[in-house]
């Protein structure tokens, strides 16, 4: 028998939103299959550092485990991504785990996420039906029409185009490319096409489409492969265009 | 006249279509969640939503839909709420593409549908693989716009602890904790509907997602609030065996042709692609000649334990079987089924467009939940209301895949306006009720919190839950013995015992997961006994539930629904008759066409 494996792990950690971080190490015992989750879990059911001394277990976000939820987003090894997908065994050792940065922190791992979700309001993510009773069947769609829509609609707002966005800082109000994303979701459906307007006018003000410099980092770093830079570009022609025939019908 | 107030629990599809009934009808709901409703566990289901649309020139109908969700269920469910909600099934298609999910569509433009477990007929609706998602991301939508125009206020990382309830035992409100500051707080309303969701994590790893944990179920049930068929589990045939969570493959991988099977030949180490055709047992295709590899999931989950377990035909020996998707169209499988392939890849490292899957059961879904009436989705206790997969109204003693989505979007129209009403008609709105009796209930999950900070234990809670996952999926799923299921009752109780010295590792009072943790735990082990219980009593085999000492369904002694009751802090059993009034219950069989 060969000694048994083991994976360490370090952890940026901060008490709350307002206390110093600090780093600590684990070292747990491999196991095949690993993922990123499963070694937060073992350090809950013994939280005891690579020093021997006792610590707290790590608060984290999680839900689903199969990256559709968009809970576990972190960054690891200094890159934004989800904890469930993450398999130990494609990670370079020691695996750093620190807080997405460009969220508030809650407590060690957990982020506060929910200007993803304002801005969204603001959007007007929406298609906008008259109520839930019978009103007979929705528009026809294309094939077409709908599998350039499909991938739009599996955003799982995980924050990590925005981690990643140099655009998205202290000085900037960018809302990023997801949210962008969601405009042009909606501005595609037939109903939602109606409302286009409304939308394109959030995002042409500030912190809108124009704010992104097209660094193209969102497209690369999306777990779902969403075509972000794309809608980025269509957002932006559509924002034009709106300005113009706006100002030409004054 | 005054201005009711609902609560709803739970933003999963059946929370959130509840939401927005009620809100419809002008009255304001605070909406409470564990996580962002987004991120609700909804979002899991993958395969598609039943509605008898009839467009494939096949002759479908709502009856014929009602008629094998009832089969399928093997004739535990009330017959008037499924017909009715099989009846509502095309109309909230319409309503969902008119929402703007991204529905698969056919050259015409019209929705497309897909063959599911249960049925000979295509009516299943899809968007991809990822039909759960698209859903609650369209109600959520809808729900955000009410948020907006100040018709629903959210509290989202908030828990639920406990039903606040009058000297006369109807609900006045709901006592919660906010997960960040981890204060406990009442918010006083007319109504609260139950959306809570499944069960999952009772059985440690399941296809469910964390918060699944039927902690807000069982902590009502320990109030009063009845729990019915709870013995009724769904293990789900094929999902990727994880540590951490078994991952599901969606039945609509059959629906659109997969095929399960193993070598024939025990122990045959050869590559998959060298295995011929005929040195292959399609078991399922040659068992159920008629529904083949679209059997319902129970049926199917069996035939794995036989191959497995009895037959020792998986392969290589391991505890698995084959899911082959090989012989299907690249093309179709990326824009049928990309969600569910993209996981896998994503988890296992293969591309399953090149190699069959390897896939094995895993608990999955609960029949079984709160008990509500036939008509209303009233809970037995006044003022609370229940929807989704926490209640127990729809699928009887198995649930047919793709009617889970449709239970919850029906539920949720239904205990919506349900609860407006009996909020309406009040004579005494909670604005009229002493805040001692909230004062009272808040105090007691207060100290509850605080005598579990402050014991000295030396019991850990995850190793507490990992015991119960274990012996619950050993004893409590596929093939039930009563002699197994005394033993893990004792295991239960064993834990509840040990529990009383649990060591709640993190006493902090900012953003303590443990503490939460701690909290579901003792409800999870309270509800695990309901389980057991309903399991040991029900000496019969019906849908789900298989016992090999009792292999026959037993209409005589048996065609009844259990009902279990708290009383003085014991779990206690009644029954109560099912609704056979439209169809009449005959032997239920996939081998031949019903």
């Amino acid at each position: 028998m060969t000694e048994k494996k083991t994976v360490i792990v370090r952890i940026k950690r901060q008490a709350g939103p307002e206390a110093k971080p600090r780093w600590e190490e684990f070292e747990l015992q491999w196991r095949p299959y690993m993922n990123v989750v499963i070694c937060l879990r073992d350090i809950a059911e013994r939280p005891i550092l690579r020093n021997g001394n006792p610590t707290t277990p790590v608060s984290y976000d999680v839900n689903c485990l199969e990256e559709v939820c968009g809970s576990c987003a972190m960054v690891i090894n200094g890159k934004a991504r989800m904890a469930c997908s993450a398999l130990v065994d494609q990670l370079e050792q020691p695996i750093r785990l620190e807080p997405m940065a460009k969220f508030p922190v809650v407590r060690d791992l957990v982020v506060d996420r929910s200007v993803m979700f304002e801005n969204l309001k603001r959007v007007k993510a929406w298609v906008p039906i008259d109520g839930t009773y019978a009103l007979g069947e929705g528009p026809r769609m294309s094939q077409e029409q709908q599998s350039k829509a499909y991938p739009l609609s599996r955003c799982i707002t995980c924050g990590a185009c925005l981690e990643v966005c140099p655009q998205v800082n202290e000085n900037s109000q960018f809302i990023g490319a997801a949210i962008v994303s969601q405009v042009r979701l909606f501005n595609l459906h037939p109903t939602g096409a109606m409302h286009a307007r409304e939308r394109l006018e959030e995002v042409m003000g500030p912190g809108g489409v124009a704010d992104c410099a097209n660094a193209q980092n969102c497209v690369k770093i999306c777990p779902k492969g969403i075509p972000l830079t794309e809608s980025l570009a269509d957002v932006n022609r559509q924002a034009i265009q709106h300005a113009l025939t706006g100002w030409l019908i004054g | 006249m005054r201005q009711p107030k609902v609560i709803v629990v739970g933003g999963g599809l059946a929370g959130l279509m509840a939401t927005i009934r009620v809100a419809e009808h002008g009255v304001p709901v605070d909406l409470f969640s564990i996580v962002p409703v987004k991120r609700s566990h909804s979002v899991c289901a993958q395969g598609g939503i039943n509605a008898a649309k009839n467009t494939k020139g096949e002759g479908d109908s709502t009856a014929k839909h009602f008629d094998d969700s009832i089969f399928g269920g093997d004739f535990l469910a009330n017959q008037r709420p499924v017909q009715r909600m099989c009846e509502a099934a095309p109309g909230i298609i319409d309503l969902l593409d008119r929402m703007g999910v991204m529905f698969n569509r056919t050259a015409e433009g019209l929705l497309d549908y897909r063959r599911f477990g249960g049925t000979l007929y295509h009516r299943t609706a899809f968007a991809g693989a990822t039909t759960g998602q698209q859903m609650l991301y369209a109600l959520d939508e809808q729900v955000r716009r009410f948020e907006a125009e100040g018709k629903v206020r959210k509290y989202e990382g908030w828990t639920f602890l406990s039903g606040v309830l009058d000297e006369t035992g109807v609900c006045r409100g709901i006592c919660c904790m906010d997960l960040k500051s981890m204060e406990v707080r009442t918010f006083p309303a007319d109504a609260a509907i139950f959306c809570t969701g499944g069960i999952g994590a009772i059985f440690g790893r399941s296809t469910n997602s964390v918060v699944c944990t039927g902690s807000a179920q069982s902590a009502l049930f320990q109030q009063g609030v009845d729990y019915a068929n709870g013995e009724f589990i769904q293990v789900h045939p094929t999902a990727i065996p994880g540590e951490d969570k078994l991952r599901l493959m969606s039945e609509s991988a059959r629906g659109e042709g997969g095929r399960v099977w193993v070598p024939k030949k025990p122990g045959d180490t050869r590559p998959t692609k060298q295995i011929p055709d005929s040195e292959r047992f399609y078991f399922l295709e040659e068992w159920y000649p008629k529904y083949g590899n679209l059997v319902p999931r129970d049926i199917a989950t069996r035939a794995i334990h036989k191959i497995v377990f009895e037959m020792k035909m998986g392969p290589a020996g391991e505890p698995a079987v084959y899911l082959d998707l090989t012989h299907i169209q690249r093309e179709v499988l990326d824009r049928k089924l990309e969600g569910i392939l993209e996981t896998y890849e994503k988890f296992v490292g293969m591309d399953p467009r090149e190699e069959p899957m390897k896939v094995f059961p895993g608990v999955h879904y609960t029949m079984g939940g709160t008990w509500i009436d036939n008509d209303n989705a009233a809970t037995n206790v006044p003022g609370i209301y229940a929807a989704g997969e926490c209640e127990y109204q729809y699928h009887g003693a198995n649930r047919l895949g793709a009617n889970s989505l449709v239970s919850c979007i029906w539920g949720g129209m239904v205990a919506g306006p349900a609860a407006v009403k009996y909020a309406r008609g009040l004579e005494k709105g909670f604005e009229n009720v002493s805040s001692q009796v909230y004062e009272r209930e808040r105090m007691r999950q207060q100290e509850s919190n605080d005598r579990l900070l402050a014991q000295q234990g030396t019991e850990n809670p995850l190793s507490i839950w990992k015991e119960m996952g274990a012996w619950m999926t050993e004893h409590v799923t596929v093939v039930r013995h009563n002699k197994n299921l005394e033993k893990a009752d004792a295991k239960l109780q064993e834990l509840l015992e040990r529990y009383e010295r649990i060591n709640v590792s993190d006493r902090t009072k900012w953003s303590n997961q443990t503490l939460n943790f701690v909290r579901e735990l003792y409800n999870m082990l309270i509800l695990a006994r309901v389980i057991t219980l309903g399991a040991l009593a029900r000496n019969e085999s019906r849908g789900a539930h298989y016992k090999p000492d009792y292999p026959e369904r037993d209409d005589q002694n048996w065609l009844k629904t259990t009902r279990a009751h708290w009383e003085h802090g014991q779990i206690r059993l009644r029954y109560e008759p099912v609704d056979t009034s439209l169809i009449p219950p005959r032997a239920r069989r996939y081998d031949v066409a019903k």
